[in-house]
Formats: structure tokens, sequence, C-alpha cells
């Protein structure tokens, strides 16, 4: 739920926010930073779910096909998903790399995809320079991404019980039996 | 090996993938129209605090300098009413004439002001999301401008939201015509320079074509989209291709669709 409020927010604010466009000719893409958090932290079904309803949303704001996000996304959260216990996922340089990665592989295969489809994105030199763009924006935004789900998910999940040296096996009872 | 959970997320992504794409246009377009309402609420939370923070601007202005733009809004409000009664005279002879000549008068622009409330989040798309819809009379195709020049055209309409693609966006092409050198063209996408959001590509031109850097381009009114005579930009260089068998020419848009917060939609 809190990864898919912060997809949410994200899709809104790269539709909103202008800083990034302005200063740096490209606008950074939050939603595979989400889904690296996802991919590290959550089952396939989260994964599934965040790819898909991220996906949805941001096609709705956009001039892209609907639909044409949702697989890109999907594929590298099920990657991620698929090795989480081989990736150093709770150190924030390998969340930083992670981020870097997946942001560059979704937005070239969307690329790919949008060209399969017979549209006519905006392409060109610049492009290689929006892709180094978008994948620093992804390298910032994973590990921080990641630690807010973390801050949120500790504020509203259960504490988690404190270990007690405790044995019921080993207490010394008192007084008559 | 793939488990359950696996193979079913990949057939419900994979299946909603080939469906959605596979919509009809119209469809696909209502089904964006309905999930981006979702976002309606934030806009509305947005556009609410830049109002306030307008406000708030307003009201730490000093007296002095509201009076000094009170004098300035004067002066420029007798040179507008003076350009106005010439237009006017302009438009009342420019109708006797075309009336005694027979052709059919020409319908007057209305216009209706919109706010731009979120920018295309991909890169590779020039497109906004205005704040009136079919509600507000708004239909596909209608022309955008502002007062430097014109913007684009609305693509798709919702209830109370609009797309406008940007020109130098693939999906609008604009006829034009050269005001120095009556030579036609088409305003398509930039080849190159992506990152110069009013730079564009004029071609389509005649092989032998006289363009010159400055000279003004306008829209020619071919196509039946937009009306002859709305600015377009001026021509930046020119150069031969296709073996010298047609001229391209770079277009420096009047209009800055970077920094656009309002606009204006022409209607019929």
């Amino acid at each position: 739920m809190l990864l898919l409020l912060l997809a949410f927010v994200g899709v809104f604010a790269q539709a909103t926010v202008e800083l990034p466009r302005r200063w740096l000719g490209a606008q950074f893409s939050v939603l595979p930073a989400v889904v690296v958090c996802a991919a590290v932290s959550a089952d396939i079904t989260t994964v599934t779910l965040v790819a898909v309803v991220g996906g949805l949303w941001l096609d709705a704001l956009s001039a892209n096909p609907l639909g044409v996000s949702m697989l890109p996304l999907f594929l590298v959260g099920f990657l991620l998903n698929r090795w989480q216990d081989l990736v150093l996922r709770e150190i924030a340089y390998a969340q930083s790399v992670l981020g870097l990665l997946a942001t560059v592989g979704v937005t070239l295969m969307k690329l790919v995809l949008l060209l399969t489809l017979g549209e006519h994105p905006l392409l060109g030199w610049g492009v290689l320079w929006q892709l180094l763009v978008v994948g620093a924006g992804g390298a910032v935004l994973t590990p921080l991404a990641c630690r807010f789900v973390e801050a949120l998910t500790g504020l509203f999940a259960y504490l988690p019980e404190p270990s007690s040296a405790f044995r019921t096996d080993r207490e010394i009872k008192r007084g008559r039996t | 090996m793939l488990n359950r959970p696996h193979h079913v997320a990949w057939t419900v992504v994979v299946l909603l993938t080939v469906v959605l794409l596979n919509l009809p246009e119209r469809a696909a377009g209502h089904a964006k129209f309905a999930i981006s309402t979702l976002f309606l609420p934030l806009f509305g939370l947005v556009g609410s605090g830049q109002t306030l923070v307008e406000q708030g601007g307003a009201t730490l202005a000093t007296r002095r300098s509201l009076l000094q733009e009170l004098d300035r809004l004067r002066r420029e409000n007798q040179q507008l009413q003076l350009q106005a009664l010439q237009g006017a005279a302009a438009l009342r002879e420019n109708d006797r004439l075309r009336q005694l000549l027979g052709w059919r008068t020409q319908t007057r622009w209305h216009t209706q002001a919109a706010r731009v409330i979120a920018r295309d989040p991909e890169n590779w798309w020039r497109m906004v999301l205005i704040d009136r819809g079919s509600r507000d009379g708004l239909r596909p195709n209608l022309p955008v401008f502002t007062p430097d020049g014109l913007i684009g055209r609305v693509t798709d309409v919702g209830f109370s939201t609009a797309q406008v693609v940007f020109v130098g966006d693939p999906k609008c092409r604009v006829a034009v015509v050269v005001r120095e050198t009556g030579e036609q063209g088409v305003i398509t996408a930039p080849s190159a320079g992506v990152l110069d959001h009013r730079l564009v590509d004029l071609t389509h031109l005649p092989r032998n074509s006289a363009l010159k850097p400055g000279q003004t381009v306008f829209t020619s009114g071919l196509g039946g989209v937009f009306p002859a005579g709305l600015p377009v930009g001026s021509v930046v260089d020119s150069r031969t291709v296709g073996y010298g068998l047609s001229t391209e020419a770079r277009v420096n848009l009047f209009a800055d669709t970077s920094r656009l917060a309002e606009l204006l939609v022409l209607l019929p």
C-alpha cells in the first residue's frame, strides 16, 4: 500500500515538478525507483501491482499508448525480485546502482516498445544526455525511496518483540507446589 | 524454477499489456482520462496552493509599486484601445469589401483561456494537460496559442481536462508560409536538438528556396486545422537535403513552451 502511494505521488510529481526539466533538460523517472524498492523488499504480487498500476497512472498522464510502461517495469521488478537474495539490498550504494540500471533499462525498453508499435517519439543525440540525467536521478531516488518506505513501514507496523533471556524450562519455581 | 505466483504475474502483465495496446484509439483515450481523474484532487490542491502564493505575493507588494504598475497599465490600455478601434475599422472595411466581391465573411475568433496543470512525464513527447474540457466547449484539433504565437493543438478531450500537443511534437504538423518569400512548407518535429524546445524543422520547401535567417513564419491555413495568419516563429538557418532536391530550415518558435503556465484555445 505504501509503495503504491509512493508510486502515485511519484507519477504526480513527475508531471508537475518542472525544475529538473528546466535546469537539466530532462525529467527524472520515479517509478523504476519504486519498483526496485518493491522488488528487493516485497513479494512478486506487490511488484506486479506496483508495475501494473504505476504504469497505468504514468501512461494516463502521458502521450504514451496506454499500457506501454507496464511490461518494462514488471520485467525489471521480476528480475530483481527473483534474485533479491543475491543483491546487497540493504546497502545504499547497491540500491543506487540498482536504481541507475533499472531506470536506464526501463527507459530503453519503453523506447524500443514505442518504436515497435510504430510511434515516433522525439529522438536525437540529446536523448543520451536525457538518459544520463534519468539514470543519475534513478541512482539518487532509489535509496531515498527505500529509506522512506522503511521509515513509513516502521511507523505503521507493530514493533518487533524484544528478545528475552527468559526460558520457561529454566524457571526457578519457589514455594510449595 | 518459476513457481505459481510468478506464472500468474507474467500472465496478468502480458495479457493486460496486449489488451490495452490493442484497444481502439477512442476507448484508450477514454480509459486514460478515467484513470487521470484520480489525480484531479492533487491538481486542485496544487492550483489552490499557487493561487494562495500569488495572493500572498500581491498583499506584500508596496503601494508605490502598485501605483507604478497602475500607471503603466493605464497607458498600455489607452494604446490598446486605440489599436482596437483601428482594428475594428479595418475589420468593418474588410467585411464590406468581401461583401462587394461576394466572398464569404470571415468568422471571428473566440478564445478560451486555460491553465497548464501537468506536463507529459516522459521526455520524448511535448504534451501538456490543461484544466478545460468538453464542458467548456473544447473538442479535438482546436488550435492553441499564446500572445507570442502558435503553441499546438488539442488532441484528446475529457470532461474537465484536455491534452494539448505542442508544435514540434511528432503528432502536431503545421502548414506554414514564410511571409517574406511566400514559400509554403510544413513544420515538423526537430530531427536534432531534442533538448531545445523552441527549435523545430520546416520541411517540404522548394529546391531553390530563398530563405534567410530572421524571416517570419505564419500558419498558411492549409490543412484546415489552423487558421491562416497565426505567427509561428522565425527562420534560423536552411540547408538543401535529398541530394539537392528540396530545402529544409530550422525555425525558432516565438512561444516558449517550456515555461508555459497559461494558454488560449481558439474556439470555432
